[in-house]
């Protein structure tokens, strides 16, 4: 399907450039934009994969609830100041050093992975709701359960996190 | 029956934990009954086991339960009822029983009164498992035992620390001797493959005389029996026992756990008689002993430290018995000791009662007149010990003088020389206490009194025994039979050389020896009377100039003082360089320089943390990226 | 249909490498404490699209229920992280990791 390959080129391509336009702004409201960009593509790759369920989450979530906050963040601080980054121009460099090597050694371990191409990912069933629903509620049932505490743990945190006066 | 035997050591174990457990809440009253209540049981037991054994005397063993089973020793927890144990166990509960009541009327007035008749009773327990055991493990566990008893009765006043120090040395010395008997244990394991007394006689019976693994055994026994029952060179913490309460003295230190040694060689006579060399060792040190001790105590001014001394030198003449093979003879004088020296304690007891605590002879005087029971029983136990018939104490003594005579003339005449100066020490002691004008305060005088009944009936049945004591073994010259001897005979019967009491010597010989001693005692009491209440020359005071020879004995030839030269202060050095060098200079440094070795790293380490997250993410990435590498790589 | 014109695994491997790079080094780089959160979701994001795109190449469920609980604990942690932003910012009035390193020896 040439048109799936063309289409998962495309977003890999409006990924990485987000991506790097996430490191390269200046303002941080723009890194933001960028980065919701980003999340808008990852989620066309999910449908790409069939994970329709999780392209739909991955909306819903990240896109729609975490960017907010953040959003919310640098527009109720005021922290739109100028990302000036005086920081050394040596730090900089081994930085982008130290990153390329890591992505360098990453790709060379990945490169050429042999197996697993048989299968046409877009036709896979596991991604649909039903399907992932019953793994969920029948394997996984505990962690499912216990992530609800977790949550529980992160909004008490929050909003204490979060108060103005004494605790 | 077994069940019979088991009551009889159960029952001071039980009243050793019943006083033990309430010695703060128990009132006086149950304690009375308690603690002597349990010996006499233990004491009417024994009567039934003993008459039982009279009807139909075979020696058993009998087994409790398996003990200890390693490999190839399997040894059980056993009691042995032969003549031998039976007479141990009735003089250590009929005795006993008897301290114990008179205990009541002495320590009535001590704050620890309850504790005193948990260990006494914890004491009786295990001097009976001694006694009972039918291997030499249960022995070694009583043998312990009565150490441990010692130790607390002997410091039984502990806040003064001289007591303590007592005690201590009580049971230092005891432990000396303890080594050299639990080496003897291990060589007979290993020679014998067993422990138990039968399996081990059995074994030894065909062997021959001479062997040096019956020397080394019998040896290292003796040196057990050596630091039990105060034989030089470990006795001078029997002197120093005298700290502790005067029924103590007398229950421990005169009628059961000293004489521990001397049952413990009988026990085994079938390996001492193959052993010339040991006996001739026992000998030896047996006769140095008892001239030695007899004449530190013709110096002592203590009551209680002459009968010390005293206790000393007859438990000398026991072991010199032993080591003729007159096994009979030491057996007799062992118990017709326990009566008399028992008395003596307990007469001293109740002299001291009298005067407040007062213990030094030279502050006494003329007791007779107010404390008549006391003067008549003490009277027939110096009789007894000095060896006039018809006492018990004659008839004794002059066993053992026969047997030494039969072995070699010296031995007799040394005998003789240490009888004729038990006379003279004891009626010295018996004349400056209870006869001429009073020496005390008038205080005390006013207090004089004769002890309660509860003290002097046990003194008077004592002095019974005491008198009458001496029949059960008439021998042949006199017309009896020798009962005891008869009924000792199984025990030593399998020992080859030596077996039986009669002697080689003539009867005439007999009675020509019993009447030069008889005479000369008799001159040495004369003597001693007129030198100390006519012209009253008891005692000398401690400012007057001495010559060497009596300053040396009255100073117990400085024994003590040696031993703290030579033992006590370069093993008090040894350990304080120990101390220094090793253990603060050593170890403490090795330990310690571990610690600064963690406090300075992490000192170095600390610079790590830089606080910039830039850093610590940085780092991480060259983490992961050496990871991956060294994965590929490996 | 053809498995000739599906998509190599090895694309998807690649392509999370890079995206996770680029989130490494936007933490090495930037002062601005929330661009590095931002950074540190990127990563996280590129991990969750590889172990969907491996669940859906070997047909596990597996895969994808755990990025399902990734997202749960991502979404918490970027809660609470902008929390403490929050609280510093309240404090110190400013989120440059430069002026925040006094947590150190």
């Amino acid at each position: 399907m040439l048109f799936t390959r063309y289409l998962f080129y495309f977003l890999t391509i409006l990924a990485l450039f987000s991506a790097t336009m996430v490191l390269a702004s200046r303002k941080p409201i723009h890194s933001v934009l960028f980065l919701t960009l980003t999340f808008f593509a990852i989620a066309g790759h999910y449908i790409l994969l069939n994970a329709q369920f999780l392209a739909v989450v991955h909306i819903i979530v990240y896109a729609g609830a975490i960017m907010v906050l953040f959003l919310f963040t640098v527009m109720l601080l005021n922290l739109n100041k100028d990302e000036r980054s005086p920081k050394p121009a040596w730090v900089k460099i081994m930085a982008v050093i130290a990153g390329g090597m890591l992505m360098l050694t990453l790709i060379g371990v990945f490169r050429g992975y042999e197996g697993m191409t048989t299968a046409d990912p877009s036709l896979t069933q596991i991604g649909l709701v039903k399907n992932l629903g019953r793994v969920l509620y029948h394997d996984y049932l505990l962690p499912f359960e216990l992530s609800s505490i977790l949550f529980l743990t992160a909004m008490v945190g929050a909003v204490l996190l979060g108060k103005k006066e004494q605790i | 029956m077994k069940i019979l035997i088991t009551l009889i050591p159960l029952f001071p174990l039980f009243g050793f934990l019943f006083l033990g457990a309430g010695f703060r809440s128990l009132p006086r009253r149950i304690v009375s009954v308690t603690g002597p209540g349990t010996i006499l049981a233990s004491f009417l037991l024994t009567l039934i086991l003993f008459f039982d054994f009279q009807r139909n005397g075979i020696p058993q063993i009998h087994l409790i339960f398996n003990w200890l089973t390693v490999g190839p020793l399997a040894i059980g927890f056993e009691f042995l009822t032969d003549p031998l144990s039976l007479l141990m166990m009735l003089i250590v509960t009929g005795v006993g029983f008897l301290i114990h009541w008179y205990s009541v009327g002495y320590m009535k007035d001590d704050p620890g009164y309850n504790r005193f008749f948990a260990h006494m009773n914890l004491f009786v327990f295990f001097m009976l498992l001694l006694v009972m055991g039918a291997n030499y493990l249960i022995m070694f566990i009583g043998w312990e035992g009565v150490g441990l008893c010692s130790y607390l009765l002997i410091g039984f006043w502990f806040r003064n620390q001289d007591y303590n120090n007592a005690a201590k040395k009580a049971f230092i010395m005891n432990r000396i001797g303890d080594l050299g008997f639990l080496l003897g244990m291990f060589l007979l394991f290993t020679t014998f493959g067993s422990l138990n007394f039968r399996e081990i006689f059995e074994k030894a019976t065909p062997m021959e005389a001479g062997e040096p693994v019956m020397v080394a055994i019998t040896l290292l026994l003796f040196i057990g029996a050596v630091g039990k029952s105060a034989q030089i060179p470990l006795y001078t913490w029997l002197p120093d026992a005298m700290a502790g309460p005067t029924p103590v003295s007398a229950l421990i230190h005169a009628a059961t756990m000293v004489t521990a040694g001397v049952y413990m060689v009988a026990r085994s006579n079938i390996l001492y008689v193959l052993s010339p060399v040991t006996q001739i060792v026992m000998g030896s040190v047996a006769l140095a002993t008892a001239i030695f001790a007899a004449s530190i105590a013709l110096f002592q001014n203590d009551i209680k430290k002459i009968l010390a001394y005293s206790t000393i030198s007859q438990l000398g003449y026991m072991f010199a018995a032993l080591s003729v093979g007159a096994f009979t003879g030491a057996m007799f004088h062992l118990t017709t000791h326990a009566f008399f020296k028992a008395l003596l304690f307990l007469g001293a007891g109740s002299v001291i009662h009298a005067l407040g605590g007062e213990q030094d002879i030279r502050k006494m005087g003329g007791l007779r007149k107010n404390m008549p029971a006391t003067w008549w029983t003490f009277l027939i136990a110096t009789l007894a010990i000095s060896g006039i018939p018809p006492l018990s104490g004659f008839f004794s003594k002059d066993e053992i003088l026969i047997h030494a005579l039969d072995h070699s003339a010296w031995m007799w005449f040394i005998l003789f020389i240490g009888a004729l100066m038990t006379a003279f020490y004891m009626f010295r002691l018996l004349w400056l206490t209870f006869f001429g004008a009073f020496r005390g305060t008038d205080d005390q005088r006013h207090h004089l009194h004769e002890s309660p009944g509860v003290m002097t009936v046990p003194l008077i049945l004592l002095a019974i025994l005491t008198a009458f004591g001496g029949f059960m073994n008439i021998p042949g010259i006199f017309g009896g039979n020798s009962l005891l001897a008869q009924f000792l005979a199984p025990v030593f019967a399998g020992s080859k050389y030596h077996p039986m009491p009669v002697t080689g010597i003539s009867h005439a010989t007999e009675w020509m020896i019993m009447g030069i001693t008889l005479v000369a005692v008799i001159a040495v009491i004369a003597w001693s009377y007129h030198h100390f209440v006519k012209r009253e020359k008891g005692f000398l005071p401690d400012q007057v100039h001495r010559n060497f020879l009596v300053n040396l004995i009255s100073q117990k030839y400085y024994v003590d003082e040696l031993y703290e030269l030579i033992i006590v202060k370069p093993l008090l050095w040894l350990s304080t360089i120990l101390h220094r060098i090793i253990e603060v200079g050593f170890i403490d440094r090795i330990v310690n320089s571990f610690g600064n070795l963690v406090i300075r790293t992490g000192n170095t380490l600390r610079f790590i943390q830089t606080g910039n997250v830039g850093f610590y993410m940085f780092i991480m990435i060259l983490g992961i990226i050496l990871m991956l590498f060294l994965n590929i790589l490996i | 249909m053809t498995t000739m014109t599906a998509i190599p695994i090895d694309y998807y491997l690649i392509f999370c490498s890079i995206l996770f790079c680029t989130g490494v080094i936007g933490v090495l780089i930037k002062r601005n404490a929330l661009v590095i959160l931002m950074s540190i979701e990127l990563m996280i994001n590129s991990i969750n699209l590889l172990l969907a795109a491996f669940a859906a190449y070997t047909n596990d469920p597996a895969g994808q229920i755990f990025v399902f609980f990734i997202m749960v604990v991502a979404a918490a942690e970027v809660a609470i992280g902008l929390a403490i932003i929050v609280l510093i910012y309240r404090t110190t009035h400013s989120i440059d990791i430069h002026v925040l390193n006094k947590l150190k020896w």
